[in-house]
């Protein structure tokens, strides 16, 4: 608590974010060890994590007060006018420093107690086993072993303890092979494909130079190819450009020569690298913060910022590694620079195409676990979580679930989660209330003592799962096992409900998902009545013919009338279920939408008949 | 031409050229207000060639006065009512421009008929659906705009909706970059934004809705023109009667919405819907603003899913019938020219056919639920959408998409059948409780 010196301002405006005449709503600010809390005249409330917060900026005293602007990782912004230009001062000042942590303790979930015992939290941490995961996939086997050689990460720091190695690769090769990668990350097993015996492998660039090789490292990428039998040759993606993998050669690493490796087929698949990634993102949400955006201004900034192209790159290398597998029957080594990034990323959304188990939620748990938590994807780094290395930042994950998001609306019936599971998943990366993600890899989290001092966030996903699962989703057999979107650019869509979650106005009014999903609940509310009724009036009978009839009888419990049928679509919709922020909603209301300069004249004091219409308004939209 | 020698292979249960009829129409309002008329000055289409027979206008304004006023409209269109709002009594009225010209002519008739819609004290708003310097333009060709001096009582706003070659241009470069599989994302991108499409959906959506706001929230009345008051201006009035009330928003309501705003009102549908988008944009008159209207009601249902009662399927099929149709309904420029073609006598009306039971299923939103209120939809760029059912429509494979539709059918159908099955249960345990009780008490 020493950073706060200010713990509540009153009379603080917050401004409607597009809005062109200044419309906003006044309230309380308060300012709590892990949140920012404003609580607005209507008693609606909006929490801000901490954590959340991605920049705090002060802008220029103006005649109402000191304009505060709090920028998300989750893409909310929020502008505050505070009147007192002291309190903002103190207000800027202490999230400045509560929203850059220096150390891990600090972080939210060290703190966090959502009141289980710790059983229930060991519980919580045993949910995802990746054991079972390799077992469900059907290794160890005659060809793929458990090797033991990283047990005390003294190969590879960023590699989990546990990894999945050709049966045919001694240790010395492995050890050699590790020397010649970067990093020391060395090929392993991301994921095995038991119909078709092959296998995605990961690892990071080979330490190659102009020239150097490595015969450990051929043994191991041959044993890999050995270890499927169905096919003699092997491919090898890379997923950086060409350009970029030719510069590291520069600085001793680089690329496989395919003349020193028999029998592997060399792709580059050009994804660009994490520094562009940051800026693309970056690019894209200047372009839509913009008040009265027009139309051709923000299709020229979403082709300038060039997101969707790489969100095509992302999709693109992951169906060229499915079709390797599915239609060649050849196993995948995938790599980029260090392996942690697209590699991740292109391996998680090839198995995710390959594999139904990775659609269902708890699969999909267990996907994140495996090829980004253990395979060392630096979360902490990536997501800014300690006041570090600002180019360490990038929106890799965030990339890796929106191409899920569009495989979702292509294949509307694949996924058992749905738009919400994401977004949640997404909203969590940057919250550190959970210990999933805290940390760069499993030897850090190890180290940091997460199991013990922190809570799994999967557990509560999964308590809360009626929130998250898709109504339409069908997991009969008829459906295609394995998925083969469309990648032509028009399949790109912008993803509103991702960059715009927290701005209400620009959402549809009536979320025809949320009243399938209500009406699929209700439907099965309805199915338990149906029943319930007819054992009563079997009941009934029974007592009618045998003539005995108790008093009792006719006080039995009625079963509960059903949810009320009327107007599922008068229901609040938000989009995500979160449990601690109550969300602000704005209602459909035409000052909202800008849709005349003459605003002003029009947003003058209405009569009280129009403000209550308001109010339903609301409640539909 | 096909229509005229089409046979229906289908039983005619309701003859759709007498489905929507004028007076039936203002019957709808006469039981509201008394303060309008339905005039037959137009009956041989001498005053007005592009207006039908029958005009609902100011119960104050005599024929004789509307015959001067529609000496001062372009096309004779003078103003007529477009739709009252029955909450507050306020009015859309459209006409054509006014023909000032350069030395400022003006109508005292013209006045005198838009202000009979006023309330005291109370000011209305003109929409001119052209920017101010092309309603200036419009001067020296004998149009204009309507004069501060003259209509002190009326605030004059200016939007700017494109017409003709220019939505016509936007459209075929929509459809050669959809058609196009072949390129990247950056192209894909830019050649969509060039297109200029959705520009045109948020203008138009956006001075709809401007109209919408000033009739339900400034509680005043609107005059609605543009140049001849055929394109943009339909447009306008038909979407903001989307946007207000909530009848357009049913199957019924919204096929009497064209009929009373599209093709009573004179939308010259032969003139600019002859070619799409294949044509050379050389062809003087063709233009998708019938289109774009339907594309605009597409992004609102977009975003009030329940609150319609037809479902996309109704909107693509009216665009193709606009185009090429085995019906008469879209045949000619105008009422007059139907009346000539004898369309009534020699063709089928495409309402005949949809509104048989065995077509309206295929029509109907299985989500629909009344909703009575005004519905806003946000006319933001990140709102807006490309409409994929018409214009991806033969360039992606839709089987994934409309099963998860069937399935949601089938969720919407399940439940009901289980609303039903519950409420006889509870009916049958409610009779056997008595009857227990009629045994027992005596």
């Amino acid at each position: 608590m020493e950073h706060i010196r200010t713990t509540k301002v009153e009379q603080v405006k917050l401004l409607d974010r597009f809005s062109t005449s200044n419309k906003s709503l006044t309230g309380t600010l308060y300012l709590t060890a892990t949140h920012l809390l404003f609580i607005d005249s209507h008693q609606k409330e909006t929490w801000i994590l901490h954590h959340h917060i991605a920049l705090v900026e002060k802008l220029a005293l103006t005649t109402s007060g000191c304009p505060l602007v709090i920028q998300c990782k989750n893409f909310r912004t929020v502008h505050f006018i505070v009147p007192r230009e002291r309190d903002c001062h103190d207000i800027y000042n202490s999230l400045l420093q509560l929203s850059k942590q220096a150390k891990y303790e600090d972080l939210y979930a060290f703190s966090y107690n959502p009141k289980q015992n710790d059983s229930e939290r060991l519980r919580g941490w045993q949910l995802v086993d990746l054991a079972e995961e390799y077992k469900r996939m059907g290794v160890p086997n005659s060809n793929w072993q458990l090797s033991d050689a990283n047990r005390d990460y003294k190969i590879c720091e960023t590699y989990p303890r546990e990894l999945y190695v050709p049966r045919i690769a001694s240790k010395p090769i492995i050890v050699g092979s590790s020397k010649f990668r970067s990093k020391g990350r060395f090929p392993v097993l991301s994921y095995y494909h038991q119909n078709k015996e092959a296998a995605i492998c990961r690892c990071s660039q080979p330490l190659s130079g102009f020239s150097a090789r490595c015969l450990e490292d051929e043994h191991l990428l041959q044993a890999i190819s050995k270890a499927n039998p169905a096919n003699r040759y092997m491919y090898v993606m890379d997923t950086r450009p060409r350009l970029n993998a030719m510069a590291n050669r520069a600085a001793g690493k680089g690329y496989e020569n395919e003349d020193n490796y028999s029998n592997i087929r060399f792709q580059f698949v050009g994804i660009e690298n994490i520094h562009v990634m940051r800026s693309s993102l970056q690019k894209l949400l200047e372009v839509n913060g913009t008040k009265g955006l027009s139309v051709s201004d923000f299709y020229s900034g979403l082709e300038n910022a060039g997101w969707l192209r790489h969100i095509k790159a992302v999709m693109d290398a992951a169906i060229f590694l499915a079709k390797a597998i599915m239609v060649e029957n050849a196993s995948v080594l995938v790599h980029c620079s260090d392996g942690w990034d697209r590699t991740s990323q292109v391996c998680s959304l090839g198995s995710l195409l390959l594999d139904p188990y990775y659609r269902t939620i708890r699969g999909f748990m267990v996907l994140i676990e495996k090829d980004w938590i253990s395979f060392g994807h630096k979360y902490s780094e990536r997501c800014g979580h300690l006041d570090g290395d600002p180019k360490e930042v990038s929106p890799v994950f965030t990339q890796f679930l929106e191409c899920v998001w569009h495989l979702t609306e292509q294949f509307p019936q694949a996924f058992e989660f749905n738009e919400a599971f994401l977004l949640q998943i997404h909203e969590h990366i940057h919250s550190c209330q959970f210990g999933n993600f805290i940390g760069n890899c499993q030897k850090e989290r190890e180290e940091l003592k997460l199991k013990e001092k922190t809570y799994s966030l999967w557990p509560f996903l999964l308590d809360d799962q009626e929130k998250y699962v898709n109504p339409l989703y069908s997991s009969t057999s008829q459906k295609p096992a394995v998925l083969e979107p469309n990648t032509v650019a028009f399949h790109f869509k912008f993803w509103r409900n991702m960059y715009h979650q927290f701005d209400r106005t620009l959402h549809p009014r009536q979320s025809v998902f949320n009243i399938i999903m209500n009406m699929n609940e209700q439907n099965k509310q309805l199915q338990k009545d149906v029943k319930d009724l007819e054992s009563q009036i079997k009941q009934h009978k029974n007592k009618q013919t045998d003539g005995v009839l108790t008093k009792e009888l006719l006080n039995s419990v009625r079963p509960e009338s059903p949810a009320l049928k009327t107007s599922l679509c008068l229901k609040e919709q938000t989009l995500l279920p979160v449990n601690d922020a109550l969300r602000t909603i704005e209602g459909s209301n035409p000052a909202d939408n800008r849709y005349s300069e003459y605003a002003d004249e029009f947003s003058k004091a209405e009569p009280a008949v129009v403000s209550s219409e308001y109010g339903v308004a609301r409640m539909t939209c | 031409m096909y229509p005229f020698f089409y046979r229906p292979m289908f039983e005619v249960i309701e003859d759709g050229w007498h489905s929507f009829l004028p007076e039936q129409e203002f019957e709808l309002y006469s039981s509201a207000t008394s303060e309008w008329r339905l005039s037959y000055v137009n009956k041989e289409f001498a005053v007005c060639p592009s207006y039908p027979p029958i005009v609902i206008v100011p119960k104050a304004i005599d024929d004789e006065a509307l015959r001067k006023v529609a000496t001062f409209r372009h096309g004779g269109r003078f103003p007529v009512l477009s739709y009252y709002h029955k909450k507050n009594g306020m009015v859309i009225m459209r006409s054509g421009q006014p023909l000032t010209g350069t030395n400022g002519r003006r109508c005292k008739e013209d006045e005198k008929l838009i202000n009979a819609t006023l309330r005291a004290g109370k000011r209305g708003y003109i929409i001119d659906t052209r920017p101010l310097n092309v309603a200036q333009q419009a001067r020296a060709k004998g149009g204009g705009f309507e004069q501060e001096a003259h209509y002190p009582q009326w605030r004059r706003i200016h939007k700017s909706i494109e017409r003709y070659h220019i939505l016509q241009e936007s459209l075929i470069k929509l459809v050669e970059a959809c058609n196009d599989q072949t390129h990247n994302m950056d192209r894909w991108l830019s050649r969509l934004e060039a297109s200029n499409w959705l520009t045109h959906i948020k203008e138009i959506l956006t001075t709809a809705c401007l109209a919408a706001q000033c009739l339900d929230r400034e509680g005043a009345s609107i005059l609605i023109h543009g140049t001849e008051g055929t394109d943009s201006t339909l447009q306008v009035t038909s979407l903001a009667q989307i946007i207000l009330e909530p009848r357009s928003r049913t199957i019924r309501g919204f096929e009497a919405l064209i009929e009373r705003e599209w093709l009573q009102a004179g939308h010259p549908f032969q003139q600019r819907c002859a070619q799409s988008a294949y044509c050379n944009s050389k062809q003087k008159w063709e233009s998708p603003v019938f289109l774009l209207f339907l594309d605009s009601v597409w992004q609102i249902l977009r975003q009030f899913p329940c609150s319609f009662e037809f479902n996309e399927n109704l909107l693509i099929m009216l665009f193709e019938h606009a185009y090429a149709s085995q019906f008469g309904t879209f045949l000619g420029n105008n009422e007059s020219e139907r009346c000539k073609l004898k369309l009534q006598q020699k063709t089928m009306s495409l309402w005949s056919w949809v509104n048989r039971p065995s077509e309206l299923s295929k029509f109907t939103n299985p989500l629909f639920e009344a909703n009575n209120l005004v519905i806003w939809p946000s006319v933001a760029p990140q709102s807006l959408q490309l409409w994929e059912g018409i214009f991806l429509r033969w360039n992606r494979s839709s089987k994934y998409l409309d099963e998860a539709y069937e399935e949601m059918v089938n969720i919407i159908e399940y439940n009901k059948e289980l609303q039903a099955k519950v409420n006889i249960l509870r009916r049958q345990l409610a009779e056997l409780e008595t009857e227990d009780g009629m045994q027992e008490s005596p």
